[in-house]
């Protein structure tokens, strides 16, 4: 329970020394001014959505080979935590789109592509609700878990592979972007990554405690 | 100044949807570990 407070309490401090950065240290970039700001929470939401997803995939392609439900509860934690960021990712991204290119959502290709993904998840937990039993409901959702991941590399090289209203990434190019951002930038990623950990572990024992009342609902019931 | 709120709403909005999903999470493993608990007493009493 310690540690557990512990690790909390550091990614509160994280999240707002991030914050700190992105409203009082970070420069004012030339074109776009203030709104700019919404960067430091938006981009890297996205990347650690993807990174949620990643687990997800994982946790599903595990539980396939080895059928052991620890897998199945890391596949639901992934892709749960990983569609909040998502969330997070299309609320912000149309608020910052008003103000720097005059529309709030354009149908490009990473826009589209993120949404899609986001209604692909959501399809993934909703299929969970569908399904009773505890081992159907693994092998099924990890099936269609593997197979909803195909997105995410759609997502992350739609701007490379097609013209798109979104950016081009300025993260992992060398010159792309202030030093002073950079660290900010790097500084939010860790907060969210950590933050990422924490609701991950979170959901994980949620799953862990279902699965030991459904265990002692069947004995009660047997008995 | 110009967007300041722009750059509020998104910070408000994403570190609300974060906050909310925590305590979610935090109820529903709070009402499991109930049932849980419950359940043991139940299995106890019937022995």
């Amino acid at each position: 329970m310690t540690a557990k407070l512990i690790g909390a309490a550091a990614v509160v401090v994280l999240l707002s020394a991030s914050a700190y950065g992105a409203f009082f240290v970070a420069p004012n970039e030339l074109t776009m001014g203030i709104v700019q700001r919404i960067f430091y929470l938006h981009a890297p939401c996205g990347m650690t959505a993807l990174v949620a997803f990643l687990v997800c995939f994982v946790g599903n392609l595990a539980y396939l080979f080895k059928r052991e439900a620890k897998w199945d509860w890391l596949g639901v934690a992934g892709a749960e935590v990983g569609l909040a960021f998502c969330t997070v990712v299309l609320i912000t991204g149309p608020i910052w789109a008003k103000p720097a290119w005059g529309v709030y959502w354009a149908w490009d290709a990473r826009l589209t592509s993120t949404l899609v993904l986001w209604l692909l998840y959501l399809s993934y937990l909703i299929l969970r609700t569908m399904v009773d039993d505890p081992d159907r409901r693994a092998l099924i959702s990890s099936f269609y878990g593997v197979f909803i991941f195909l997105d995410v590399p759609l997502v992350y090289g739609s701007i490379w592979w097609w013209r798109t209203q979104h950016p081009q990434p300025v993260v992992f190019t060398s010159g792309g972007m202030d030093p002073v951002m950079r660290k900010i930038f790097n500084l939010s990623w860790l907060s969210l990554t950590a933050l990422m950990i924490l609701l991950i572990r979170q959901r994980y024992e949620l799953e862990e405690v279902r699965a030991a009342a459904q265990a002692l609902a069947q004995e009660a019931e047997a008995a | 100044m110009k967007n300041l709120g722009s750059v509020m709403t998104a910070y408000m909005i994403g570190w609300g949807v974060f906050f909310l999903y925590f305590v979610s999470v935090a109820r529903r493993t709070a009402e499991l570990r109930k049932d849980v608990e419950r359940l043991k007493v139940t299995l106890t009493r019937g022995k």
